[in-house]
């Protein structure tokens, strides 16, 4: 065992007879709990299989080589494919040059059906039980008091929507220019990619939730438990960034639907809105619908005081 | 020169009101409703450009088009009235005051007629609605108003208004609300 090359404490400088013995002493407890505890990991790495070594010992997402790349994504279509029964595909496009992602919701419109909750869930593989997880919740309001979160109700089962006196105004991840969960994140998990969405590495979450305490809008959600993803309706077209199936103990959100967005695709939730209240486009873009809301109808921020930049504006078509 | 001028003036003008006959475009023998509908007035606002605007095929009631089915053997009858097969079946809910021809073109039926008399094939029904609807059509036109799909940064596909719509009765249905979120007490797993 050699010397702890850690340099001597103050009391060693002080008095160096005694304490230079002490922090022998100390130095060699502490080796020994270091030591014991890389057997220990050893060990129990050493008990892993070789597909759950490498996913514990795989490094942040963006730190990765184009090889490690490869063959993570292999791993993780292997690992999907061997608990769903059919085969994955785990996207890893990046973002598209000169494009800024925004989103547009005209209040004026939507009736609050809840088709883009449901469609939501089942493009991006969310758990649909034991907890279900929305990435989109519906709040009703009152059309006399106005935009009122605290006053809204998100449970509201009437059975024909819109119902009389009441708007309705869905709100998901905002993906916010500035946003609050990606500078709490203590171990960088989470982050804003080149085109404005906002994302979680799911391998590299430890689950501490601080995102989800921090982001004013509620739109981070747990995995308390083991997602429930019956494999006949798992979505097979995924992004490492995005849908692909989640693991206990980790946060997920709204990606804008970046398995799809990065091909040129609508979002899930715009595809399926039977009124057309939702509008998507590249915010960089002059000739784009988003643009066109923003330079000519009555738009607004939620929460805008709150200085987090959304890039989901809600907007007055009529 | 000049009494011709003022009758089709008027006529389109009476056309346009739905009390009148519109001009006469008798479709020649072998002639489709297209052909007829692609003959334009002078004048009149110009057709969008192939694939504009691309959209669905209209959706057309079961048994009732192509109108000329009945009407080719029917005068049209431009006197507002209870019309028992067409008011069971599709009853006009449309603002006060609207009648067929405000839309329908007399004859042959299977097109539109703008107010201008320009008749248009059915495909092309949102540059109808969009006289009365400027305000509406101005944002379909750029994917405001209304569901656009396909691709946010390539081709995408426009509805017609009818799509969404029923041209009759365009009021948009309410509809059965998706099931609520479970509350947070009534998870026990």
């Amino acid at each position: 065992m050699t010397e702890d090359p850690s340099p001597p404490s103050r009391d060693a400088l002080d008095s160096p007879e005694e304490s230079r013995e002490e922090s022998l002493q100390q130095s060699t407890r502490r080796s020994f709990l270091a030591y014991a505890a890389a057997a220990a990991a050893g060990a129990v790495l050493a008990s892993c299989t070789p597909e759950e070594r490498e996913a514990y010992l795989q490094k942040r997402f963006r730190e990765l080589s184009k090889e490690d790349v490869a063959k993570v994504v292999a791993r993780l279509e292997a690992e999907y494919a061997r608990k769903y029964g059919k085969p994955f595909k785990v996207g890893v496009e990046p973002a598209i040059p000169r494009t800024l992602f925004g989103y547009a919701l005209d209040l004026s419109r939507c009736i609050g059906c809840r088709r883009c909750v449901y469609a939501c869930v089942k493009e991006n593989n969310q758990s649909r039980r034991s907890p279900p997880i929305q990435w989109i919740s519906v709040l009703e309001m009152d059309k006399r008091t106005g935009v009122d979160v605290m006053e809204s109700n998100l449970y509201y089962d009437p059975k024909e929507v819109p119902r009389e006196g009441h708007f309705y105004m869905p709100v998901q991840c905002q993906q916010c220019r500035n946003p609050p969960c990606t500078r709490v994140c203590p171990v960088g998990a989470t982050w804003q990619e080149p085109d404005g969405i906002v994302v979680v590495d799911y391998n590299w979450c430890v689950g501490c939730r601080c995102c989800m305490s921090a982001c004013p809008y509620g739109a981070r959600h747990f995995n308390w438990g083991e997602p429930h993803l019956p494999p006949e309706e798992a979505n097979q077209e995924t992004h490492y960034l995005g849908n692909r199936p989640r693991m206990r103990g980790v946060v997920e959100k709204c990606t804008f639907c970046i398995q799809r967005t990065r091909k040129g695709l609508y979002p899930a939730c715009v595809e399926i809105c039977p009124v057309g209240a939702r509008k998507f486009g590249n915010l960089l873009d002059p000739e784009s619908e988003v643009r066109y809301i923003i330079e000519n109808k009555r738009v607004f921020l939620l929460k805008e005081e709150l200085n987090t930049q959304p890039k989901f504006f809600y907007f007055y078509g009529v | 020169m000049k009494t011709i001028a003022q009758s089709w003036i008027l006529l389109a003008l009476a056309g346009g009101a739905g009390c009148g006959v519109a001009p006469q475009q008798a479709p020649l023998p072998g002639q489709t409703p297209e052909a007829v509908a692609a003959a334009t007035v002078p004048g009149a606002p110009s057709a969008p450009k192939a694939d504009e605007y691309p959209v669905p095929p209209p959706p057309f009631s079961e048994g009732i088009y192509p109108c000329s089915f009945c009407h080719d053997m029917l005068d049209p009858n431009p006197t507002p009235r209870v019309l028992n097969n067409h008011d069971a079946e599709q009853p006009l809910r449309h603002g006060p005051g609207r009648w067929c021809y405000d839309c329908h073109n007399p004859k042959p039926m299977d097109v539109l007629r703008l107010a201008n008399g320009t008749t248009i094939p059915f495909s092309e029904s949102y540059r109808l609605c969009g006289q009365c609807h400027g305000d509406k059509y101005r944002d379909w036109k750029v994917g405001v108003h209304g569901k656009r799909t396909g691709s946010w940064n390539g081709k995408k596909e426009y509805r017609l208004c009818v799509n969404c719509h029923n041209p009759h009765a365009p009021h948009f249905k309410p509809l059965r609300p998706l099931p609520p979120p479970v509350r947070p007490a009534e998870i026990h797993e």
